[in-house]
């Protein structure tokens, strides 16, 4: 009889998702015992920070290698990616401790769903196998689901919940049969063994249609055309603090995955997926900005803008090389900042019953709440891409990695629709600055200090980073694989 | 002190975290001081590092500060130039920076929103220093782009002002035009050279082919047409006189309306290779000075009146750096920046006093209730006709001069817009300050100014007159100071003035002087006949003239012209328009009618958003199959 | 034996049959139901494949999913019962208040 092997598993690899599980495990079970649910959100806080400083200092180390059997990896580009979430997931804690309370929905469950779904992202971010990604992916959906759900006497969150839920989980069986076709072309679940079987063979039309599905499942969570309906109707009508985390959480998983399963699996087929890519990059931002002209509520404008923006990103992913991963990368934490600070000034304006979001009641804020309005410019113009600001730098290294991946027409339409993106962005600004508040104009309540935390964090990091991007370049430069 | 250089912009920038944060606690009486202290701060800096440019090696340092971007192999260093031109310009800028926030505390006594005008006041000087100290084309760009910021916001200050928000809004549209021709300039620089520093480009300039250098230089040019208010984008300029009169008197006539000048001196290795360029840009100056003279001969509106003739002085010295003249056309922005800072704060003033009164059709006999605004406002009014002796007149000289070495036409030109300047000039002063009182409820409240008002336009005044001491005709055996100072920058300078049209002979300069004083003389004479002696004689010859004088009055119509080319149509044409013209260019004239056209498309998609389910779905799989069947079948 | 292909093509057209009720269902209840028979048919494909190719991985992918489509299938009811209590109805057609 032969001893039972225990394979190495390399659990350190995995620490900061056990840390940021642990936390939301502890959530739970505190939360029947504790009445403060603000207590709740700063625990949470602490486990996200904990989580990313553990990460950090892994960095170079036995975290590196595989683990669990080669199905996950905690590289340099998992780490990125995971300060990407946990950034997000730690901004929207701050930005909830202010919303949730304000709108009567302080519940403990908020903050455990959220460290559950940031536990998924991550997992999908060191995925290196199709497994993984499935759990991870669903782990973030379904966690998601329920966020935006959580108001339950809001009829607008209820169907945001309906929706998101029976899209997702429709999008989500294209995503699953599309691994089943790439098992099935090349007998393996693992990114790396499907790249070699299919570099070595012959290309086989199984494989194709499987990556064309599994592009649909990808597609649909990061809202790119035509996926991308639910997206307007979710972030609108999920609570704001849900809309703050998702809008880039979700979307900076899907990319995380996506990027290393085209270039780790699929890269003999480049010169396919960089086309169909890049049309949906062109569909996503065009349909994203000009849709977002003709809003009328803030909230829902920033929506499509996020489709907009996703649409950008795609650009960076068409371009296929190691820049376009960098750009990516670099456009999406500045993206988490600059979104995440929107959509909160959003939430700090925002009343009970979805007052406080049209355009016409940001009249005149700049006279009640200078403060306020000159953040909420701040990100928008950092949206806009305006320079010296850290969008600006954004754009400019999407653009620039597909201008040398000899994508210029893509660069080109790219550059025009961020000068339409400056409309929308813009009449906002116009709004604040220039028109007087209206008498029935409802009141701004005070923010609180978690809030303004958030705020000033963001917009610290909107500001820094346009002044001296070179830092966070080389810290991108870190940021990729292979 | 050079390598401290940055804190002169640093110290601006302390001023609008304090006032923009604080500002609102602090005080009124609080803002204005902090100001002013950190815009003193920054002169003393830059004074400091002006003395010390002589003992640099070749007069020029550049100083690092950070490793600001890098895009593949691309490296920008944010570093700033210490030179004699930038030196001078950060001179001009704080220092007439430093009175007009002097002045302002005055202006603004009134006004419930100092903390905040001063924040971008603040601002501005910081960006303007950015745009003077940056050494490469990027920092330039940047300041290019800030300062058209807080250009636009001071124009929008009294936003509640329709005409304010409008006309704040039309200055944004219009400089958008030129920004985008100099963001391509700046684009097509970095990617001929590979570098966007000064000097790299400099020295690498010559390799490169003509038809590049005059494609860079021709876009550049766009870009400063907008900035500095040439024909045909002047048009934003006259109507940013609805911001406050310090803002008009600093952003619009002293300072940032001059990048563009600055910029194509900065730049002038560039010109100097593309003759043909320089010669758009030597017409296109001469043609705006005496097109804005024209228009400047019938307006009532004491303001626009130098609103106007701030475009005819930047007409001049456009064509001085048009003609290679770079020395005499930065002497005339110095100067210029004297006596034009000084007759806006003087006609801020009375405004002031007048209650914001400014149709000089309601004001006149003035002079006795206000004698210093008076007197200061006779100095800067000689100066800015280039009457002997004065600052105004040397420079202007020179410009005339060296154009008359180059062009006879342009000279022509040249000369016959010195006789109107002075005509026009000397119309305003004597229906503002003589004459009879034409209103008397406006006359009765007028008294003068509080002495931190009066002080800085007494000093200015000193400079319009001494200032010509700067630059003395060379010509005629004296020393001219600031072009030996200016040599290191543009030592190039004669490389397309042809060799053979060396220095005109002394007999030449004098009769060139003799010529244009005479003309002086005769404009402020036959004002003084007109609008004075024989009042008559200016609603006769209107009466005569009613065509050519309606002509004038309505500024050639330009503005009812851009609308009807482009505005309009834009708005009609909607969304045929927008795809048939050219996206890049005229994309932002027609702003409004771009914006309803996609707007359009927008209300279009947004209507496909049903909310039903179903149809989402049935999306999701058309896609799908649309996405496979393209896989499938690769 | 039965050859794989005709599980492949099963598969398929059960995934069709999912899809196409998805489109076509008012009640949320049934579309829910759609959702698993699509999920199914994934699973049958991975069966098929797994027993094809003699691997594993194929058959371990299948678990895992049947366990998520239960998460999922909780998670979606929960969801519709606070649906209903606010609207009073399953019919899909019925949650269209966000557009635009």
């Amino acid at each position: 009889m032969t001893a039972i092997e225990i394979p190495a598993l390399n659990f350190a690899a995995l620490l900061p998702l056990f840390i940021v599980v642990g936390t939301g495990l502890l959530v739970v079970v505190l939360d029947l015992f504790i009445a403060d649910k603000k207590s709740l959100g700063w625990l949470s806080l602490f486990g996200v920070i904990l989580a990313a400083i553990v990460g950090n200092m892994q960095q170079g180390g036995a975290g590196f290698d595989p683990a669990f059997q080669n199905v996950s990896l905690l590289d340099g580009y998992a780490n990125f990616f995971n300060i990407i979430f946990l950034s997000t997931a730690a901004l929207s804690i701050l930005v909830a401790l202010g919303y949730l309370g304000r709108v009567g929905l302080h519940r403990g469950e908020y903050y455990a769903l959220l460290l559950f779904a940031t536990s998924g992202m991550m997992a999908m971010g060191m995925a290196t196998d199709l497994m993984v990604v499935f759990i991870g992916l669903e782990t973030m959906s379904i966690a998601l689901y329920v966020m935006s759900a959580l108001n339950r006497h809001s009829r607008p969150s209820g169907e945001a919940g309906i929706k998101y839920f029976l899209m997702g989980s429709f999008a989500s069986a294209f995503l699953l049969y599309g691994m089943a076709l790439t098992y099935g072309a090349t007998g393996s679940t693992n990114f790396s063994d499907i790249g070699s079987v299919l570099t070595a063979g012959t290309v086989a039309p199984m494989a194709m249609l499987g990556l064309g599905l599994l592009l649909v499942g990808f597609a649909f969570k990061v809202a790119a055309v035509p996926f991308q309906w639910w997206t307007p109707d979710v972030y609108h009508g999920a609570p704001t603090a849900v809309t703050t985390f998702m809008s880039v959480g979700a979307k900076a998983a899907g990319f995380a995955t996506l990027m290393r399963l085209l270039m780790v699996s699929f890269p003999a087929f480049a010169v396919d997926w960089q086309l169909a890519i890049a049309v949906l990059a062109v569909l996503t931002m065009t349909l994203g900005n000009v849709a977002a002209l003709a809003q009328k509520d803030v909230k829902r404008m920033l929506a499509y803008s996020s489709i907009a923006h996703a649409g950008y990103i795609l650009v960076g992913v068409a371009a296929a090389t190691t820049e376009g991963i960098k750009s990516v990368l670099f456009y999406l934490l500045i993206y988490a900042f600059m979104n995440i600070g929107a959509f909160a000034v959003v939430g700090v304006l925002e009343q009970k019953e979805a007052i406080g979001t049209k355009l016409t009641e940001y009249a005149g804020l700049a006279r009640k709440n200078p403060w306020l309005a000159m953040v909420m410019a701040l990100f928008l113009f950092s949206l806009t891409g305006f320079p010296p600001l850290a969008g600006f730098w954004g754009k400019l290294y999407i653009f620039r990695a597909a201008v040398n991946a000899d994508l210029t027409w893509l660069a080109v339409v790219a550059v025009i629709n961020s000068g339409v993106a400056a409309f929308y962005y813009l009449s906002v600004i116009v709004q604040m600055y220039m028109k007087p508040a209206a008498d029935d104009a409802p009141e701004i309540l005070p923010s609180t200090p978690a809030t303004r935390i958030a705020l000033a964090v963001a917009g610290l990091a909107v500001v820094l980073i346009g002044i001296l991007p070179a830092s966070l370049v080389d810290m991108v430069a870190k940021g990729v694989f292979g | 002190m050079t390598n401290f250089i940055w804190l002169a912009i640093a110290f601006p920038l302390v001023g609008v975290v304090v006032n923009g944060i604080f500002g609102r606690k602090l005080g009124r009486a609080a803002n204005g001081w902090i100001a002013v202290g950190t815009v003193a701060a920054a002169f003393v800096v830059g004074v400091l590092s002006f003395l010390q440019v002589p003992s640099l090696p070749e007069h020029a340092q550049i100083v690092p500060l950070w490793r600001w971007i890098t895009i593949g192999d691309f490296e920008v260093y944010l570093s700033l130039l210490v030179d004699p031109l930038s030196m001078l310009m950060t001179l001009v800028v704080t220092g007439v920076g430093l009175l007009i926030h002097i002045y302002a505390i005055g202006y603004m006594d009134h006004d419930k929103d100092v903390a905040r005008f001063f924040t971008y006041l603040n601002l501005f000087i910081a960006s303007m220093l950015i745009l003077v100290l940056s050494d490469n084309f990027l920092g330039l760009y940047v300041g290019w782009e800030l300062v058209g910021a807080c250009s636009y916001l001071l124009i929008g200050f009294w936003f509640y002002k329709d005409s304010a928000a409008d006309a704040g809004k039309k200055a944004f549209i219009v400089n958008r035009v030129g920004d985008f021709g100099f963001a391509l300039g700046v684009f097509l620089i970095w990617t001929t050279f590979g570098t966007l520093q000064y000097t790299n480009v400099f020295e690498a300039a010559g390799d490169k082919p003509v038809a590049v250098i005059t494609a860079i230089t021709a876009l550049l040019f766009v870009g400063a047409i907008g900035k500095s208010a040439q024909l045909p984008l002047y048009v934003w300029l006259p109507d940013a006189m609805e911001g406050p009169t310090p803002v008009s008197a600093l952003i619009h006539a002293a300072t940032m309306v001059t990048a563009g000048v600055y910029m194509i001196a900065r730049s002038n290795v560039l010109y100097a290779l593309a003759p043909q360029t320089s010669t758009i840009v030597a017409v296109v100056g001469g043609v705006t000075a005496l097109f804005a003279a024209t228009i400047a001969l019938v307006q009532f509106d004491l303001k626009r009146v130098m609103a106007y003739s701030t475009i005819s002085q930047l007409g001049y010295m456009v064509m001085a750096v048009g003609v290679g003249a770079y020395a005499s056309g930065i002497f005339h922005l110095v100067t210029h920046a004297f006596f034009k800072a000084l007759l806006f704060m003087a006609a801020g003033s009375v405004m002031h006093a007048a209650h914001d009164v400014i149709d000089m059709r309601r004001l006149g006999g003035l002079k006795a209730k206000m004698p210093i605004t008076y007197w200061t406002f006779v100095v800067g009014g000689l100066a800015l006709a280039g009457f002997p002796l004065t600052a105004g007149f040397f420079s202007k000289d020179e410009i005339l001069a060296k154009t008359f070495e180059a062009n006879i036409w342009l000279y022509a030109i040249g000369v016959f817009t010195a006789l109107l300047t002075a005509f026009y000039t000397f119309r305003a002063i004597f229906m503002t300050f003589h004459g009879k009182p034409k209103d008397a409820e406006v006359y009765e409240h007028i008294h003068e100014n509080k002495p931190v008002m009066t002080v800085p336009l007494v000093i200015l005044a000193g400079l319009s007159i001494f200032g010509g001491l700067l630059g003395l005709p060379g010509g005629l055996g004296l020393p001219n100071w600031l072009d030996g100072w200016l040599e290191p920058v543009f030592e190039l300078k004669n490389m397309f003035v042809p060799a053979e049209a060396v220095h005109t002979g002394v007999g030449t300069e004098v009769g060139l002087m003799a010529l244009s004083s005479t003309l002086v003389i005769l404009g402020i004479v036959a004002a003084w006949w007109v609008y004075l002696r024989k009042p008559q004689i200016a609603e006769k010859t209107a009466q005569s003239f009613a065509a050519g004088y309606k002509l004038l009055a309505n500024k050639y119509y330009v503005d009812e012209i851009y609308d009807a080319l482009f505005v309009n149509p834009a708005r009609g044409l909607g969304v045929f328009f927008a795809k048939v013209v050219d996206m890049g260019v005229i994309d932002m004239v027609l702003v409004d009618g771009t914006a309803k056209s996609v707007g359009y498309f927008g209300r279009v998609m947004s209507r496909w958003q049903t909310g039903y389910i179903r149809n989402y779905v049935v999306s999701i799989f058309v896609g799908a199959i649309v996405i496979g069947a393209y896989f499938f079948l690769r | 034996m039965v050859p794989t292909p005709y599980y492949l093509l099963l598969a398929a057209v059960l995934f069709a049959i999912g899809a196409g009720g998805v489109m076509l269902r008012r009640n949320t209840l049934v579309i829910l139901m759609c959702v698993e028979l699509m999920m199914n048919a994934v699973n049958l494909t991975f069966v098929a494949f797994s027993h094809e190719l003699n691997d594993m991985t194929g058959q371990v992918f299948v678990f895992m999913i049947m366990t998520v489509a239960a998460v999922e299938a909780a998670i979606g009811l929960a969801i519709l019962v606070e649906l209903y209590r606010l609207t009073r109805s399953v019919n899909i057609d019925e949650f269209n208040s966000l557009k635009g």
